[in-house]
């Protein structure tokens, strides 16, 4: 089958790439445009590791098709620092030694961050809930939890 | 012999919470894991499958798939070396199954094409010819006369004639007379126990990328705990000489274990050498389930005799461990480790192997003695409850101390579980008040920990900053206590420091990153390599002032003059010293190389309260304490995480992991809906204790933390639950069926 072309923005830069209708938009990501920081763990929407926001909705890119980004705006990981300053999330996670491999944290940070941007002070159970969907086998979760409300807190401007 | 140099209170960098080096790469996305590689003129590899439990493999036939548009190359075990010895045969036929498939999904070839649509399709067009036969997946079935034999010929001499073609090893440890102490007993327990295979889990499926060319020469690129084991294992498949191999361990998205032997790294060298192009092999998570890890499963039977006061009189336990379909040690780690907590008079664990219709076992954090620690927790917390006593009491009436001759033969040295148990009968955790349905569970864990080969190389830069290379992949930070201790030794700035992981051609053989020991012996390693920079910078500074080596000592980063009677020298600083250095003789470095011994062996103590839903079985986890002896803690954050982790890991394996069989030999569950591993929203905050009681193996005191922590929770979870449910429960994991079945049957 002859391939699709899609016109679409990662991090605010528009982009340009062919895809097989069966591609995933994390195959895509990775292998045609080079955003590798997405991961793919599973390929069944189970681990979140290849998460990222599609319109500013949080997926999991294993489960959407190249295809369905076609006139629309993705962010990941890759996007998250502003030149060379950190996201406060990002600074967290290295401040407070929320990772130890690091292949499940792009999937994190970036739904840590679409949960701060929906509810900017949320509650330990609050997290552990949204990030119910991103699977981490190292650390326990505990410092994960733990940044992501010390970086809430900085970004709310109640921390140095 | 006690190598401590520098103790508590004498450290400036190691013991505080510096920020790890890989830190920005890892939350950019910067950081290259094993599938993020991408090279000119790649191919995409692929691996084909048994569909069946166990059966023969009549032929293959490689040409349609071959004729395929795209299809670069085939392999099958044809294109392997001729091997002799039986574990490299073993490792081989796991890569690609010989004349024999030995489980679902055991690899049969591998194709490499243009793309992963092509290699796919390709997959579908290599007709294989089997025919079944009878397969066991359970341990006990396995080991039983008349069950289908999964390997013939490998069992070893010692093994009692009464046990199936199966069992492939027995061992038995212990000391005293154990009728005797049973004699003693007021009270003796006898229980049976079984625990499910669990998989280590790690988020990042296997990868690599192999490239050979046609002159032989070979560059492999993987994610591996061990790039110098990979070589040797994959050159000795290919036939290669281990200088033409230099194999790059990348990225590393976790290990546990899981990542220390190869799979589809021999068979994506052998489609490249053949394709005569780079190949890259990506495993699916399905893949990862049904063809590398797990842990093994057990049954097991402990009895333990106990006096009205709480003193153990005899113990003996026997445990049947599967490990696939290959021999493994494993279940000798397990009769080992069983009752290392515990100074007894007499005592006898025994253990045997059996082979399986399953994947090969890897190993998983401290491999073998959780599920056996386990048992023993079990059982004793069962005779603590009989007799009304204390739990952490009875643990400390019995625990091992210095001197105390372990089960297993050696006699501790400098050890932490007395240290360990106190603090955790002092935490307000364990006076909390409980309610309702709720139960609090304790256990004590243990692990042998590991030094083994490791050489290191310190170079001192033109500026005075130090390039550290080492040889074992960073799987939980230890890049950043690497740095830390080459900093603290020659008395420089953390951040003038940086570690790198060298790839096999650039430095000498090093252990895989296994056993807790990369900050132990690759910390020692480090230690003597900055050592060894020191005296030749000293001796250096010897020559300018013209004084005598000896004269010159080493401080904080300066050469200074011995005392008074040296001379009257203005110290030289590092950086002095690098900046002249081509004067004085050329380039400084350091090397040392090792055999590590002196790990100096890991105990620790958990705390966990639960509650259990008596109308569902759920279990919630709702605090959980874990206290354990570090030696010295290099990165006290990297060190709780240890313990967070492999605690978080042991929960899983407690309440929800296992790997389930259907009649057909086929694994019911794999992929992480199924096979459940702990999310966030499962767990409470994991609370740390570190104890420091430093290690005598270790100028710092350093102790591997990696591994224990998965060691408890088992039975603090069982013993936990069982106290809650008002029912004992003798099984793993402790789904809520199980529960609820067993608070049914309770009445």
């Amino acid at each position: 089958m002859k391939k699709i072309h899609v016109t679409t923005k990662v991090n605010g830069d528009e982009v340009e790439f062919l895809c097989p209708p069966e591609e995933t938009l994390l195959d895509a990501l990775r292998d045609r445009l080079g955003f590798s920081g997405a991961k793919e763990g599973c390929g069944t929407g189970d681990c979140g590791a290849c998460s990222v926001t599609l319109n500013g909705r949080l997926v999991c890119s294993c489960l959407v098709l190249g295809a369905e980004a076609e006139g629309a705006e993705i962010s990941t990981v890759e996007g998250l620092a502003h030149g060379g300053e950190l996201h406060p999330l990002q600074q967290s996670f290295i401040d407070n030694a929320a990772l130890q491999c690091g292949i499940c944290t792009p999937g994190i940070l970036v739904a840590a961050k679409a949960l701060l941007e929906r509810n900017p002070d949320p509650s330990d159970s609050e997290i552990r809930y949204w990030l119910a969907g991103n699977l981490c086998r190292c650390t326990g979760y505990d410092k994960i939890i733990k940044a992501v409300k010390i970086a809430a807190a900085e970004m709310r401007g109640e921390t140095a | 012999m006690n190598k401590i140099t520098r103790e508590k209170g004498q450290f400036k960098v190691v013991g505080t919470r510096v920020k790890r080096p890989d830190g920005i790469d890892k939350v950019t996305g910067r950081a290259q894991y094993g599938a993020d590689l991408v090279v000119p003129g790649m191919l995409t590899g692929a691996i084909l499958r048994s569909p069946h439990a166990h059966a023969t493999i009549n032929s293959i036939d490689t040409s349609e798939a071959l004729a395929l548009p795209g299809v670069k190359a085939v392999v099958t075990r044809a294109d392997f070396a001729a091997l002799d010895d039986d574990e490299m045969i073993d490792i081989a036929d796991n890569c690609l199954a010989r004349d024999k498939v030995l489980y679902h999904g055991h690899a049969v070839a591998g194709v490499a094409a243009k793309d992963a649509q092509t290699a796919r399709k390709a997959l579908k067009l290599i007709k294989v010819d089997y025919t079944p036969l009878p397969h066991v997946t359970d341990v006990d079935a396995a080991m039983k006369p008349g069950a289908p034999v999964v390997q013939s010929g490998r069992q070893e001499e010692n093994v009692q004639p009464e046990h199936s073609e199966n069992v492939t090893g027995y061992c038995e440890f212990g000391h005293g007379d154990v009728e005797a102490g049973f004699a003693k007993a007021d009270h003796i327990i006898e229980r049976d126990f079984k625990t499910a295979a669990a998989h280590q889990g790690y988020i990042e499926p296997h990868a690599c990328l192999a490239s050979m060319t046609n002159d032989g020469k070979a560059d492999l690129w993987c994610c591996t705990q061990g790039q110098f084991n990979v070589r040797s294992l994959c050159s000795a498949i290919l036939d290669m000489e281990a200088s033409q191999l230099r194999v790059t361990a990348s990225e590393i998205g976790g290990g546990f274990g899981g990542k220390t032997t190869v799979f589809i790294e021999p068979v994506a060298l052998a489609l490249s050498r053949k394709s005569g192009r780079p190949v890259k092999i990506v495993m699916t998570r399905d893949e990862v389930f049904r063809a590398t890890g797990p842990t093994v499963s057990s049954s097991s039977t402990v009895k333990i005799g106990m006096t009205k006061d709480g003193r153990i009189t005899a113990a003996h336990a026997k445990f049947r461990y599967q490990g696939g379909a290959f021999p493994c040690a494993t279940y000798s780690f397990g009769a080992q480790a069983a009752f290392a907590a515990y100074d007894l008079e007499a005592v006898k664990s025994e253990g045997w192997n059996a082979l399986t219709n399953r994947p090969k076992e890897a190993a998983y954090r401290a491999p073998g003695a959780p599920m056996a620690i386990y048992a023993v927790e079990s059982v004793v917390d069962e005779l603590t409850q009989h007799f009304g006593l204390d739990p952490l009491e009875v643990r400390l009436k019995n625990a091992a101390r210095e001197n105390t001759k372990a089960a297993y033969g050696p006699t501790f040295d400098q050890i932490g579980l007395v240290a360990t148990l106190e603090a955790a009968q002092k935490h307000p955790h364990y006076s909390a008040p409980l309610g309702e349905n709720q139960g609090r569970g304790v256990s004590c864990g243990f692990w042998f920990n590991f030094g083994g080969n490791t050489c290191v190389t310190m170079n001192l830069n033109d500026d005075g900053t130090v390039g550290i290379t080492e040889g074992n992949p960073d799987i939980g930070g230890s890049r950043a206590s690497i740095s830390m201790m080459a900093a603290e030794e020659l008395g420089i700035p953390y951040s003038d420091v940086r570690t790198i992981i060298a790839d096999t051609s650039s430095l000498g053989h090093n252990d895989v990153t296994d056993g807790s020991r990369v900050t132990f012996a690759v910390g020692l390693a480090t230690i003597e390599a900055a050592r060894d920079a020191i005296r030749k910078m000293c001796g250096r500074v010897a020559k300018i002032w013209g004084i005598d080596e000896d004269a010159v000592i080493w401080e904080d980063g300066y050469a200074k003059p011995s005392g008074p009677n040296a001379g009257d020298f203005e110290p030289m600083s590092i950086k002095e010293i690098a900046a002249i250095s081509s004067n004085t003789g050329g380039p400084i470095a350091g090397h040392y190389e090792v055999n590590a011994d002196g790990a100096g062996v890991s105990f620790g103590v958990h705390l966990a309260d639960v509650e259990v839903d008596p109308e569902t079985g759920y279990t919630q986890v709702i605090r959980y304490t874990v206290f354990q002896d570090a030696g010295k803690a290099v990165h006290p954050d990297y060190v709780e995480g240890q313990m967070q982790g492999g605690a978080v890991q042991g929960i899983g394996w407690a309440l929800n992991e296992e790997y389930i069989y259907g009649e057909d030999g086929v694994l019911q569950n794999a992929g992480f809906l199924d096979y459940r591993v702990p999310v966030a929203s499962d767990l409470p905050e994991i609370d740390t204790v570190i104890l420091e009681i430093p290690n005598p193996g270790h100028p710092y005191g350093v102790r591997g933390v990696g591994e224990t922590s998965i060691v408890p929770p088992l039975a603090a979870l069982s013993n936990a639950v069982s106290r809650a449910a008002g029912v004992r429960l003798h099984e793993l994991p402790m789904s809520p069926p199980k529960i609820l079945k067993a608070i049914t049957d309770r009445g």
